[in-house]
């Protein structure tokens, strides 16, 4: 446990003194500030027109639903960028021999870790919570549907980390690390589709996978207890993983 | 202290290390002697549990370090080939680290740090980030972290690669202070790195042991005739005269002639003790030629290495086979072996 203290407290010194972590930050702020004055700026325009030719308005939907599923997106982007040094860099500096050698677990290293980056998806939460509060002093969104959304997009990041954390594991090279990952969250991204066009089992099985349509209950403010267990096995076998990783590395 | 019983390791078809046993008291300084390749950084690191071994023990104070890892670990200090550190840390923060992971207790974590600081002497950059620092530098963070949390155990993987001369006399210096209360086990592939510091040297040769002794007796043992080097100042074409004349001295057993330049010759003779040389001198300067230099030469790694080698006992198939009289440079050779 204070090995997992330890590596936590490192990863998170490192955070402060390079400037990945504010580089993701930095990012995820203008991105997410772009999406957010733009969706509020077209609902402000339709709600002068009186809602002319756009039917019932409604913030909830107009603008926090679908704001939070452009965040999602956007922690598609960033999350490799996170999680790709994490393990690769160990390997490859030499210091995995530092954290294999000391009296600690396995799974303190791997736990240190996970919970080091989901401190910083934290704090771009923290954020998107920022335009919720813009939202609540004008108007009167569904403060219990934003909340389950930012938990939504909590258990996402985290299955994002968790398997970020498994390929970084896999690999010395950062750079591969990272197209991996980027392209394995696409695809989990877009796992649903296919269920658009094929009403057959193998596209509602692969459709399930999709961490999209489960995001999607979390925005509307409909917490589902499949959808929290979909997100934390997706994080359990991450980490598992990576621990039979490490394991099988010796 | 230390008790590697019947080791092994594989990758694959390539054995890295065979059957390896050797012991080292507590207090002893025990020199990790072998080419590259021979399956040093191997055996260290089975000894300080980044590996597990396929067949065998590895017992530190009594415990098993494969099945009682935690308990095992706190007693292992271990500075790896490669300085393990994080070069965006400063060398206090990184240290601070150290200390945690290998569970110093808060209170003293201070101590620990300001010590192990104080006796690599990196008092006067602590607060510099490592990135910055020389290799010297850097290696000296890298024994500081071994021997921050004062283990009974210290595996030292090749600690003066890459130093220049002062900073290897001082990280001796520092092997032989630590000596006392821990026991040390430093690998290298020079013996007289070995020599200057260590009390036993263990060598080995692919993966398996090769010989255990002080190294003195090693040394003792194998030079059962002297080796010296001669350079002598004569005209072109003396150089037959010379051999023959060196030839005549008694105790002298082989001249070999081995280049002339710019009339300086060079000899190497075997002699059958040291106090040849003068007679070699001697006649030298008596017969007209200028005696430029007369060195004796310590045997080499290499040569120790193919004596040893030679003489182990045939149908072991670890065991090169030396041409006689060879020059072959063994590191190379078991390179080929590393590759296979």
């Amino acid at each position: 446990m204070s090995g997992m203290f330890a590596v936590m407290r490192k990863e998170w010194k490192t955070y402060l003194i390079t400037p990945a972590a504010y580089v993701v930050v930095a990012l995820f702020a203008f991105v997410s500030a772009f999406f957010f004055y733009n969706m509020l700026a077209v609902f402000v325009m339709q709600s002068l027109n009186g809602g002319f030719g756009g039917g019932n308005l409604n913030v909830n939907v107009q603008v926090l639903q679908p704001l939070m599923f452009d965040i999602g997106i956007t922690l598609l982007f960033l999350l490799p960028m996170v999680t790709m040094r994490q393990y690769a860099e160990e390997a490859n500096s030499g210091t995995m021999e530092l954290l294999k050698t000391a009296p600690i677990r396995r799974m303190d290293v791997i736990l240190g870790k996970f919970f080091a980056a989901l401190g910083l998806l934290i704090v771009l939460l923290i954020i998107t919570g920022f335009y919720v509060g813009v939202v609540a002093h004008y108007g009167a969104p569904d403060l219990r549907a934003a909340a389950i959304s930012l938990l939504g997009l909590l258990l996402l990041g985290g299955a994002f980390l968790a398997i970020g954390l498994l390929i970084s594991s896999l690999t010395k090279s950062q750079v591969v690390a990272g197209v991996i990952t980027f392209v394995l969250f696409l695809v989990l991204w877009i796992a649903d589709w296919p269920v658009a066009y094929s009403s057959g089992t193998a596209a509602h099985v692969i459709a399930y996978l999709s961490v999209t349509s489960h995001l999607q209950n979390f925005t509307q403010g409909i917490l589902d207890l499949k959808d929290v267990i979909f997100y934390l096995s997706l994080i359990v076998a991450g980490l598992f993983l990576t621990a039979r990783r490490m394991e099988l590395a010796e | 202290m230390l008790e590697v019983c019947h080791v092994s390791k594989d990758y694959g078809p390539f054995h890295a290390v065979r059957d390896l046993s050797f012991t080292a008291a507590a207090g002893e300084i025990v020199g990790f002697l072998g080419p590259n390749g021979a399956g040093k950084t191997t055996t260290m690191r089975l000894i300080t549990g980044y590996l597990p071994p396929t067949r065998g023990e590895v017992k530190v104070d009594g415990l098993v370090v494969r099945t009682n890892a935690l308990e095992a670990k706190r007693r292992i200090g271990y500075l790896p080939e490669v300085p393990p550190v994080y070069p965006e840390l400063t060398v206090n923060e990184y240290l601070n680290f150290c200390a945690r992971l290998r569970r110093v207790p808060s209170r003293q974590r201070k101590d620990a740090v300001a010590r192990a600081c104080q006796r690599t002497a990196l008092n006067d950059v602590r607060h510099r980030v490592i990135g910055h620092l020389s290799k010297g530098f850097r290696q000296r963070v890298g024994i500081a972290q071994a021997i921050l949390h004062d283990p009974q155990l210290l595996v030292l993987d090749e600690p003066t690669a890459g130093l220049d001369p002062r900073q290897i006399l001082e990280t001796r210096q520092l092997i032989r202070e630590l000596a006392g209360q821990h026991t040390v086990i430093i690998s290298t592939h020079i013996l007289s790195e070995a020599a200057a510091t260590c009390e036993r040297v263990v060598i080995i040769n692919r993966g398996a042991l090769v010989a255990v002794d002080s190294p003195e007796n090693l040394t003792h043992r194998l030079k059962s005739t002297d080796t010296i080097e001669l350079q002598v100042r004569c005209p072109h074409g003396n150089e037959a005269a010379v051999t023959a004349a060196l030839g005549t001295v008694e105790g002298v057993l082989k001249a070999d002639f081995s280049h002339l330049r710019q009339e300086v010759g060079t000899w190497q003779l075997e002699v059958a003790n040291a106090s040849v040389r003068e007679e070699v001198a001697r006649r030298i300067v008596g017969s007209g030629w200028g005696l430029l230099e007369l060195r004796p030469i310590d045997l080499s790694l290499e040569e120790i290495f193919l004596s040893l080698t030679a003489n182990q006992p045939a149908g072991q198939p670890e065991a090169p086979q030396p041409p006689a009289g060879a020059d072959t440079p063994i590191a190379a050779d078991a390179e080929k072996g590393a590759q296979l």
